[in-house]
């Protein structure tokens, strides 16, 4: 399993790190130029492709932070095993949840704002 | 520097007394033009403090038994010239870090050794002496990865360097991993799917976090951190092949 788990956690991270670029050049964009809620739900609302992009983010997100999390919580306490294990499978289910409904609030035509 | 000075031709070293559970005793020593950190230990054995107890065996950088550490660093004290290490004439020498410690400089590296084993660190042979002797290419790609980690002297100053081994004691640690890397890439071993899946599992070579503390104090000039991450590299595409059980 570790090195399945090393493995994810490599593929994960290269997924991760040109969406965070763009992610972040978003955001700088959104806030600089000053578009409102309604005009950013404009653009997402309907698009295949912020799903996509979205989608894929939460998806590597859910993946990269609990495996990271358990080599650090494996390194810097005593917590190790199943239980460790269970925990973070939670905490990684608990993350694909909540990215899952805030890309569906995004994308979906006709979502509530 | 005036040299007439009883106290500047005098070195203050504090030395290690006791188990797990101790503290360090202060020695007067004299300063000599050239000595090494274990000459100055054995002077404090012989003539002050007949009961400290270190290990040590050829004196010349090759048994790898002398390590201890000097100012807070892991080093082969046979080695090391007190003038390198002495910061105003003080040194503060300590037992290995990372391994239990059974008396004064002494630790018991069966752990060490153990994770030699559970590494899968014993050659594998394919021949018998009936055989021919195998026809080794010395330029080829594997062989210089296994000749690039080969001179390890088992010191136990790269585990004692390692901030993962400190984490996690399960953690085989640079040593063992760089020894089995040396023997998956020997032609004539014949157990590299079993080593590979030995290394592979929640203690072996995916913990190494590249921090290279092994690389910056192995005092043959290694890099295991490159083995380990040779032996990641190697477990990674066993993995994709379905070949690692």
């Amino acid at each position: 399993m570790t090195a399945w788990l090393s493995l994810l956690q490599r593929l994960s991270a290269l997924v991760l790190a040109p969406l965070v670029l763009v992610h972040l050049g978003l955001m700088v964009y959104a806030i600089g130029d000053g578009l409102t809620a309604a005009e950013i739900l404009g653009r997402t609302r309907g698009s295949l492709f912020w799903a996509l992009f979205y989608g894929l983010f939460v998806i590597a997100a859910a993946v990269h932070g609990p495996i990271g999390l358990r080599t650090v919580l494996a390194e810097m306490t005593a917590w190790r095993g199943r239980s460790l294990d269970r925990a973070l499978l939670a905490f990684g289910l608990v993350l694909l949840a909540l990215g899952a409904r805030a890309v569906l609030a995004v994308v979906l035509p006709g979502a509530a704002p | 520097m005036s040299q007439t000075g009883r106290s500047e031709r005098e070195l203050t070293v504090e030395v290690w007394r006791g188990g797990a559970e101790g503290r360090f005793e202060r020695y007067r020593v004299p300063a000599r033009e050239n000595q090494s950190v274990l000459d100055l230990v054995t002077w404090v054995q012989r003539h002050l403090e007949p009961a400290l107890a270190y290990r040590f065996a050829c004196r010349v950088g090759m048994c790898g038994s002398c390590a201890m550490t000097v100012n807070g660093r892991p080093r082969w004290t046979c080695r090391t010239h007190v003038g390198q290490v002495a910061k105003g004439g003080r040194l503060k020498i300590a037992p290995l870090g990372n391994l239990p410690v059974i008396r004064d400089l002494v630790t018991d590296m069966t752990p060490f050794f153990e994770k030699w084993q559970r590494a899968r660190g014993r050659f594998s042979p394919t021949r018998t002496r009936e055989d021919e002797p195998a026809a080794v290419d010395p330029g080829s790609k594997a062989r210089r990865a296994a000749d690039a980690g080969i001179e390890c002297i088992n010191c136990a100053v790269c585990t004692a360097a390692c901030d993962v081994v400190r984490w996690n004691p399960d953690y085989l640690g640079p040593a063992a991993l760089n020894r089995a890397w040396t023997l998956i890439n020997d032609a004539r071993d014949g157990a590299r799917a079993a080593r590979l899946a030995a290394v592979s599992g929640a203690a072996g070579c995916h913990n190494c976090h590249s921090h290279q503390g092994c690389a910056e104090h192995c005092p043959m000039g290694l890099n295991p951190t490159a083995a380990i991450a040779g032996l990641k590299r190697a477990s990674l595409i066993a993995l994709l092949k379905g070949e690692l059980s």
